[in-house]
């Protein structure tokens, strides 16, 4: 802050501190040609203003916070570039990046400063990092045996997952459910770490072009046939026929594959839907979903041990 | 007339105003005009940018639909924020904004980094009908977001207004704008403001 807004704020802030001291001090005396107790000649109603002086009580309070301001401004920061004689700071609001940032963390420990929000973290750290610490040293199939690390998994699920995945972690229409044990991108343990990590992108292509109204009535036939459902058995035989372009990423099994994120067609679990319409639907247009990436927002060790949890879910079942 | 002094205030109700407006007006001169010239408030944080013409189009819907009223846009310094939202905010994001939709009310969560945090395709499911996907949700739907188009008559003129203000629009930015909206549905102009939300710094 410059110089002439560092004083604007102190002579303004301590002026007035001063001005209102010297306006209390004068208005304690009588300036009226009444004594004390006297009516002022006013009437009304028959209520009569008398010529009391302010209450004790009142100006005590009002001395006090006088005093408790002037004190303030002496421990904290608020005289312009005065920082106050603790060196209080909340936290470091000129950061320009998260760089920036990390390195203000440092520095300030350096210098010795007395910033809130860094003592926070710092005793926060104290605390939950051992912990932390410990399952950072843990695989990933024993912290879904961990009682301790899966109360914390579920928590961080119910924070940052549950608003796709349902609280229940079941899913809805187009987000998978994490409970049935059937991973598009693969059920393991380092498969889920890796996905939490990085996020997936899934890419279904639309194949109205391709295959024209027909021809996607017949593959979906096919596709439902693949888990046992009941179909029309000519559409599905001529879907049959023009499965191969399905089968580039779903396997000529139809089976999916986890490096792709194709889903198995063969189990009847539908992320999109089962129905021959909803199935169309998915071929007509495609599919897009997406998991976001989780690096950078929770870090490495929760992300290990909501891995933890979210294999713990799909062995239950 | 007594010696009173005080009645020349209590009695003169012009006297009483000017003076309780120079009273008032100290705390405002104090913690306000300072904080106009200072270069925390003027310099970014180094990845901002200016929203394109779908987000500021999707911001204006965003207040439109008061979503403000129920949503803040500030993560304040305090580790149970920080673990949640992600890193508080700083003024170097709000450097562009006019004006500012930090929010004081959170009936929803914080949005300020809201941005690249779920896809866009669970933001419209969300925005269709929150309980698809977060049953425990007392937000309202917003389906007509999906029905409503753009024509983008006056996103040019948006844009212009901001940039007397100081955004570093080009004129190319300005005038690719009404291309870049037109047509589009106020849904997909709202996902794209909220995708964008924080981004800048993390």
């Amino acid at each position: 802050m410059s110089s002439f807004w560092s004083w604007w704020i102190i002579v303004l802030t301590l002026g007035t501190l001063v001005g209102i001291a010297i306006l209390l001090k004068w208005n304690m005396n009588n300036f009226t040609d009444v004594e004390e107790g006297e009516s002022m000649g006013h009437e009304f109603d028959g209520i009569i203003e008398l010529n009391n002086p302010l209450p004790t009580w009142w100006t005590v309070l009002f001395w006090l916070c006088l005093a408790w301001g002037l004190l303030y401004l002496i421990l904290y920061p608020g005289l312009g570039n005065f920082k106050g004689l603790l060196g209080w700071q909340s936290s470091n609001q000129h950061v320009l990046s998260l760089e920036e940032s990390q390195q203000a963390v440092i520095d300030a420990r350096e210098a010795g400063l007395n910033i809130e929000y860094d003592r926070e973290l710092a005793r926060a750290d104290a605390v939950y990092g051992p912990i932390f610490q410990q399952y950072a040293s843990m695989d990933i199939e024993a912290i879904a045996e961990d009682r301790g690390a899966l109360r914390i998994g579920q928590r961080l699920f119910l924070q940052n997952c549950a608003q796709c995945h349902g609280s229940d972690a079941r899913g809805s229409l187009g987000f998978p459910n994490l409970t049935d044990g059937i991973f598009s991108w693969g059920g393991s343990a380092e498969n889920i770490y890796t996905t939490l990590m990085e996020g997936r992108k899934a890419q279904m292509p639309a194949f109205l072009d391709q295959l024209g109204e027909q021809g996607i009535t017949e593959v979906a036939s096919y596709v439902l046939s693949l888990s046992g459902r009941s179909v029309d058995r000519d559409l599905a035989r001529a879907g049959e026929q023009r499965f191969a372009v399905c089968a580039a990423c779903h396997g000529q099994d139809g089976k999916g594959n986890i490096a792709l994120g194709s889903p198995d067609l063969t189990n009847n679990v539908w992320l999109y839907g089962g129905s021959q319409r909803a199935v169309e639907e998915t071929l007509r247009y495609g599919r897009n979903g997406v998991m976001p990436r989780w690096d950078e927002i929770l870090g490495e060790d929760k992300v290990k041990i909501l891995s933890g949890y979210v294999l713990s879910l799909s062995a239950e079942e | 007339m007594s010696k009173n002094k005080h009645e020349k205030v209590e009695k003169h109700v012009g006297w009483l105003a000017v003076l309780a407006i120079v009273a008032i007006s100290i705390g405002g001169l104090v913690e306000i005009t300072p904080l106009l010239f200072q270069k925390q408030v003027q310099e970014p944080v180094r990845d901002l940018k200016p929203y394109t013409a779908l987000q500021l189009e999707g911001r204006d819907i965003y207040i439109r639909e008061g979503c403000v009223g129920c949503h803040s846009q500030m993560i304040r310094p305090f580790r149970a924020e920080t673990e949640r939202y992600g890193h508080y905010s700083v003024a170097g994001e709000s450097v562009w904004e006019h004006p500012f939709l930090w929010g004081s009310k959170r009936t929803g969560p914080d949005l300020a980094r809201v941005g690249e945090r779920y896809s866009d395709e669970w933001h419209y499911v969300h925005l269709m009908n929150p309980r698809a996907v977060v049953p425990e949700s007392n937000m309202p739907g917003y389906p007509w977001l999906a029905e409503n188009t753009l024509d983008g008559k006056l996103t040019a003129r948006k844009m212009r207004a901001f940039q007397t203000l100081g955004v570093p629009y080009t004129d190319e930015d300005i005038e690719g704008a009404q291309a870049e909206v037109q047509g589009k549905t106020e849904m997909e102009a709202l996902i794209a403001y909220l995708q964008s939300l924080g981004t800048a710094l993390r």
